[in-house]
């Protein structure tokens, strides 16, 4: 059955469609937990050491932690090397344009692919900015991340490749869910315009969520 | 009415195409699209030149022979076929640019005509019923809830003319599929091939190279019988569930 349906493009994307709401659930979460941040360094800096210990003593210290990692990494991998093999299959099938252009579908739409790369190259620079402290501005220290975000949004690129990467976040899950929910079959004619309500909400909940922290420390609301 | 067109022109299905530029004077602005073309096609037989080879059939909106991108639309700026589209939809000194279906299944042949037998082989994968059918039946034999007949009829009014996979910036066919798979699945009369069809049209439709779908919604917007973007959102429920039945034999 697993060769059925990655053989398939239906399948492809049931698999594009599955990984990206793990990725939009975790985002949920991490956006909320983001939020911290506006309570002060203790209840910031607090809330990442639980993460470390969610589920003692049945788990161990950072169990928890690295099995949450380890399913994004697998629905980051999946997501990603399903939306290129479809990409590739699809601009095979269409190999001549016409000559008579004109504007197709909705920004949100067209640019899923870009969207896509674009939300790939973030996610390596913001774990090598926050997680590994390896491209951190300033001196990186593990276990006081208040003040590695602050570092971070204190430099204009950090703020820019940022918010960059969050409104194309915005984008990509306008379209994104819309389509998950489409490809699951859970669409129809009467819950349309119920999913499509939800995809904008998400879309745009998630981005000011995220954005709040770069705004926050350039006006000193976070310092 | 005077027009300058603009016509894809290619010898064969070897050789390089381009654009060539026409004019034409004398059009009514009741004449249907392809009356136009014929206009044209009897000036260039007269002038000796090649005629302009496109697809055309019932010329009544019904077969799904006739195609043709016109100004970037399948079957131009109306909702309808390019043989229902009337000289009126235009304005006297417009110029028209005329393209043929542009899909990697779907290979033009010469000019506007492409070889569209992809969807052929994909109805011959799943799109019939095995049930011997003889004569018309007595009608109450098997009843049909009426919004499953309604269902079924609207998938039903498919013709098959491919501009789905003309206007999906993919060359997808799944408007296509999805409209012939719902079409038999939710009547009982296809219920014995509901899984074999669904899965085997896929696999067909993914084997003649035809892209995959990303929900642009072109082809419904392009669909001159209105077949919804939904159809492609029910054909995915019943290809999971084809799939998970599969997996449990």
């Amino acid at each position: 059955m697993a060769r059925t349906v990655w053989d398939s493009t239906v399948g492809k994307k049931t698999v594009m469609a599955v990984s990206g709401l793990v990725m939009l659930l975790y985002l949920i979460a991490h956006m909320i937990g983001n939020l911290k941040i506006f309570f002060g360094t203790e209840e910031f800096n607090h809330y990442a050491h639980w993460l470390r210990t969610v589920g003692e003593p049945f788990m161990h210290y950072e169990w928890t932690l690295w099995l949450i990692r380890v399913v994004l990494v697998v629905a980051v991998v999946a997501h990603a090397t399903a939306a290129y093999q479809l990409s590739r299959r699809d601009l095979r099938a269409r190999p001549s344009r016409y000559v008579h252009k004109k504007p197709r579908a909705s920004y949100a739409t067209r640019t899923m692919r870009w969207g896509g790369v674009i939300l790939g190259l973030f996610i390596v620079w913001h774990l090598l900015d926050l997680t590994t402290g390896t491209v951190h501005s300033g001196g990186f220290e593990s276990g006081k991340p208040y003040q590695n975000v602050v570092d971070t949004f204190s430099t204009w690129y950090g703020n820019a490749v940022y918010i960059v990467a969050m409104l194309a976040l915005g984008l990509h899950i306008r379209h994104g869910f819309w389509s998950a929910a489409q490809t699951l079959g859970a669409g129809s004619r009467s819950r349309d315009r119920a999913l499509k309500a939800v995809a904008n909400v998400l879309a745009l909940l998630l981005t000011a969520g995220f954005i709040a922290v770069p705004v926050g420390v350039m006006t000193g609301v976070v310092s | 009415m005077k027009l300058t067109l603009r016509v894809w022109r290619q010898k064969n299905a070897d050789a390089e195409g381009a654009m060539s530029t026409y004019e034409v004077d004398g059009i009514s602005p009741d004449m249907s699209f392809l009356e136009m073309l014929d206009t044209l096609n009897e000036e260039l037989i007269l002038k000796g030149e090649d005629p302009v080879a496109f697809d055309h059939d019932c010329r009544e909106g019904i077969c799904g022979a006739c195609s043709l991108v016109i100004n970037g639309d399948a079957h131009g700026p109306e909702r309808t076929t390019t043989c229902q589209l009337h000289m009126r939809s235009f304005r006297d000194g417009d110029t028209i640019d005329i393209e043929p279906w542009r899909a990697a299944a779907f290979p033009v042949v010469k000019d506007l005509v492409v070889d569209r037998s992809a969807f052929d082989r994909i109805i011959q994968a799943g799109g019939y019923i095995t049930a011997p059918t003889g004569a018309a039946p007595e009608a109450h034999a098997t009843p049909v809830p009426k919004p499953d007949a309604d269902f079924a009829f609207e998938h039903a009014e498919c013709i098959g003319c491919g501009a789905c996979v003309a206007a999906c910036p993919n060359g997808a066919a799944m408007l296509f599929t999805s409209a012939k798979v719902n079409h038999l699945n939710v009547l009982p009369q296809g219920a014995p091939e509901r899984e074999t069809r669904v899965l085997d049209m896929v696999a067909q439709m993914d084997a003649e190279g035809f892209g995959g779908c990303t929900l642009a919604g072109e082809c419904a917007t392009a669909c001159p019988k209105g077949i919804p973007l939904m159809s492609i959102t029910n054909m995915n429920k019943e290809w999971l569930r084809a799939t998970r039945k599969a997996g449990k034999r």
